[in-house]
């Protein structure tokens, strides 16, 4: 068993969750006291110990599955599923499932009793159980759909993923949604079951229809079903998975980057949700940090004169000798971004961390481009929530000049002739973008005239550094003429470089 | 809450040796569960499994999670439960160690020597850094105490990265070290619940002295259980149809998502009200109580008024 959580520990730390020589001898202790056959009592047991933040939590929980599951009882019915081909299996799991069915007293027991089912017959035991409030039935079509659809090849050195949308490309979600919430609209209009105080305004001659309220509370219910479901399926398919290529391999396989290292760049969407999410609490600590930064251990020069002044009270001697009051230079800051389609995220994720902070400067300006340039502070001003501001940009900023790709050339061009003039000593200057220019003039000589001008010019590219100057990459050709050219590809070197900046 | 001015009293004395653990507290992680449960705290399995992990190893617990999810409830409900004195602790920026841990009575000191002015110095400043000048904060006093104690020392997030280094003594080994007078060992361990809301980072020293519970927003059934056990009087529907409708209002993407607390607070206001049941215009007028900022308000109410979603 310690075996077990030692390397438990160390496919952790392999996956970026600093666990010290503390926490693992805590845990280990902590095992002690939890009762082996309580497993979800374990995770939280070791979560507690081994895992110090909730941003890790997701990447833990992962990793407890894969390497707890496989030990759990259910190992030995993954072995044989997996030994049996595919017409079999699905004959074992109908069964079982019918097994499970009735022993809840659903009746359900006709799917069970054929030869493997027909896809209809699996989309309809999918639809009663998520109609239904019964999980085990959802675990169990879930299991079913696994074995159907995701055509799970063993040995085959392909991720979850892809099987995971096999089987929901096979199950088709939205369209069991739609059907549930039609079944839940006919299932009211008998009067038994509607509410009678419901409101006057849901009865529109003689035809039930739902109050938009109503409607969003069963869409959000079904909706959670679903979420259970595919969740249901992940875990299978990693179940499946753990038996076939062990756990090690594949906690090696499905290691996911924490949410502040990954690659803006290249996120899926569910990571672009995650990144979003951490976006808020990370800006509102910054801002908090700078704020304090600010406010402490920040005393001015001796004040010659007001040391002077006030060693009067003490016959001429400086006892207590004076400091100025500490005016910290807020920085201007003009943001420059590249938001073509390639580098739009990150562009997007920088403009909302810099405007949320925007108190942490004097001014911030902000412009973006794709082949022509347009400022859009405008759309962040006397606006609560910086994110609104971003949707604004990407639907309404002018930044299209010939046709939609990226020409740095032009638009700084079109930028130092319209907006030169503001740029002061006291001016910080960001570059934003892959700096793939398409093979237009790069026009380097603005990016030098702003170094001239402007306190500091940075240019941050969202792109791995290997990939600096290959192809179109003319990042050199603008970096000579830049006081640091930074590579910043998650948020954690985003906000680490704001915070210097600030 | 700080101590009354003079809480050294004549028989305290020092206790040394190792504080024994005393009896555990609970007899399993289902039985914390339906302690919890007795004082009205409706724990999950994470939560009870953490408290229970916390009595057994001796170990601060340290609470994460947005704002009015229950991290605070929690301290006091197991001190309810364990029929422990809860010994708060408030921290806020500037905190430190005499507010904290312990100071001594300068006054009284004054006064002594003093009074005292024709004895020994020897002598007087031996008496004058005794227990009886201490003048103990809340830290100390938890450890002191001869009771069970639960300690709670919220918002730890809020104090200097320097000043939390004054909790690193009292939560590993359960003592203080007070210069003058030597270590002041705890005779019973505490059970001690630190609360963040995560304004910053806390320190890998802090974090890894405490097991880590993170609180979120509960699940649906969870929450309508509580509202139920909460709010008196309220029908299984009502209660039903808010812990709904808070779920859905918590996928939208609002600046301050509503928090157990406030839907408590909406519930037992739908409750006085006399609402059966809620639509969208009931929902509307009430919505300030769960939603504090009015461009929240403006979205919630337009989602719940039903404009077709946006995703």
């Amino acid at each position: 068993m310690l075996d077990l959580l030692t390397g438990f520990v160390a496919e952790l730390r392999a996956a970026g969750i600093p666990v010290s020589l503390t926490e693992h001898l805590d845990a280990a202790e902590a095992m002690r006291h939890i009762p082996l056959e309580d497993r979800e009592g374990l995770k939280y047991a070791l979560g507690a110990s081994l895992v110090k933040s909730s941003t890790h939590w997701r990447a833990y929980e992962t990793t407890f599955e894969i390497y707890f599951s496989l030990r759990g009882p259910e190992y030995q019915i993954a072995e044989n599923e997996l030994e049996e081909d595919g017409e079999q299996s699905d004959e074992n799991d109908a069964a079982k499932l019918a097994g499970r069915g009735t022993g809840k007293g659903r009746g359900l027991g006709g799917g069970g009793g054929q030869e493997g089912m027909s896809p209809e017959e699996l989309a309809e035991l999918l639809y009663k159980a998520l109609l239904g409030t019964n999980d085990a039935m959802i675990a169990a079509v879930a299991r079913h759909a696994v074995a159907r659809y995701a055509g799970m090849e063993p040995g085959r050195p392909v991720g979850g993923t892809y099987y995971l949308y096999r089987t929901l490309r096979n199950l088709d979600l939205d369209r069991i949604l739609d059907r549930l919430l039609d079944h839940a609209r006919v299932a009211s209009t008998s009067p038994a079951t509607r509410d009678p105080g419901a409101g006057p305004e849901a009865d529109t001659g003689g035809q039930v229809t739902f109050t938009a309220l109503e409607e969003r509370l069963l869409r959000d219910e079904f909706q959670s079903r679903i979420d259970q479901l595919r969740h249901e399926i992940e875990n299978e398919i990693r179940r499946r998975l753990v038996a076939d290529r062990g756990s090690e391999a594949l906690a090696k396989s499905l290691r996911k980057p924490l949410p502040e290292d990954v690659d803006v760049m290249h996120a899926t969407r569910d990571e672009m949700v995650l990144l979003k999410k951490a976006l808020q609490p990370l800006s509102r600590k910054l801002a908090v940090r700078l704020a304090r930064k600010r406010r402490h251990g920040r005393k001015g020069p001796l004040d010659f004169r007001s040391t002077v002044r006030h060693s009067l009270s003490t016959g001429g001697v400086p006892l207590e000798p004076k400091f100025r009051y500490p005016r910290p230079a807020k920085p201007e800051i003009v943001v420059i971004a590249d938001i073509s389609g390639s580098v739009a995220s990150f562009a997007r994720f920088t403009l909302h961390l810099v405007h949320a902070i925007s108190s942490q400067f004097s001014k911030v300006r902000s412009f973006v481009f794709i082949d022509g340039i347009d400022e859009v502070s405008r759309f962040f001003e006397n606006v609560d929530d910086p994110a609104d501001a971003v949707h604004r940009i990407n639907t309404e900023a002018d930044v299209i000049w010939v046709d939609g790709h990226s020409d740095y050339g032009h638009a700084l061009t079109v930028f130092w002739e319209r907006w030169g003039e503001e740029i002061t000593p006291r001016t910080s200057v960001l570059l934003l973008g892959d700096a793939r220019n398409n093979y237009h003039a790069s026009q380097a000589w603005v990016v030098k005239e702003l170094q001239d001008r402007a306190r500091r010019v940075y240019w941050l590219n969202p792109e791995p550094r290997a990939y600096w100057n290959s192809g179109d990459s003319i990042v050199g050709e603008y970096g000579v003429h830049c006081d640091s050219v930074i590579e910043c590809r998650t948020l954690r070197q985003l906000e680490q470089f704001v915070g210097e900046l600030a | 809450m700080t101590s009354p001015a003079n809480v050294a009293r004549e028989n305290d004395t020092i206790t040394t040796g190792f504080p024994v653990a005393g009896e555990p507290r609970f007899e399993s992680i289902d039985a914390v569960r339906q302690g919890l449960a007795s004082v009205d705290y409706l724990a999950d399995e994470g939560i009870a499994g953490v408290v229970y992990l916390a009595d057994r190893l001796a170990k601060p617990v340290l609470v994460e999670g947005p704002a009015g999810t229950g991290k605070t409830e929690l301290a006091k409900s197991v001190a309810r439960l364990t029929g422990s004195r809860l010994i708060r602790l408030q921290c806020y920026e500037g905190l430190d160690e005499s507010k904290a841990l312990y100071e001594w009575n300068y006054k009284k000191q004054l006064l002594r020597i003093q009074a005292g002015a024709d004895q020994a110095w020897q002598e007087l400043e031996e008496d004058i850094f005794s227990e009886e000048f201490l003048l103990a904060r809340p830290l100390l006093e938890a450890i002191r105490s001869p009771d069970p104690v639960v300690l709670l020392i919220d918002e730890v997030d809020r104090v200097e990265l320097e000043t939390e280094a004054l909790l690193l003594e009292i939560l590993s080994e359960y003592q203080v070290s007070i210069p003058e007078l030597g270590t002041v060992r705890a005779t019973q361990i505490p059970l001690v619940f630190l609360t963040s809301n995560n304004t910053r980072e806390l320190s890998e020293a802090l974090k890894r002295r405490c097991l880590y519970l993170h609180i979120d927003y509960p699940q649906l059934d969870r929450e309508r259980a509580i509202i139920e056990t909460r709010v008196p009087g309220i029908s299984a529907a009502l209660a039903d149809q808010v812990a709904r409708i808070v779920r859905s209002l918590r996928t939208l993407e609002l600046k301050k998502l509503p928090s157990v607390s406030e839907t408590l607070d909406w519930a037992r206001t739908l409750v006085v009200l006399g609402v059966e049941s809620i639509d969208a215009e009931r929902a509307r007028e009430t919505l300030n109580i769960l939603l504090k900022y009015q461009t929240d308000i403006d979205r919630a109410a337009k989602e719940l008024a039903g404009v077709e979603r946006t995703d």
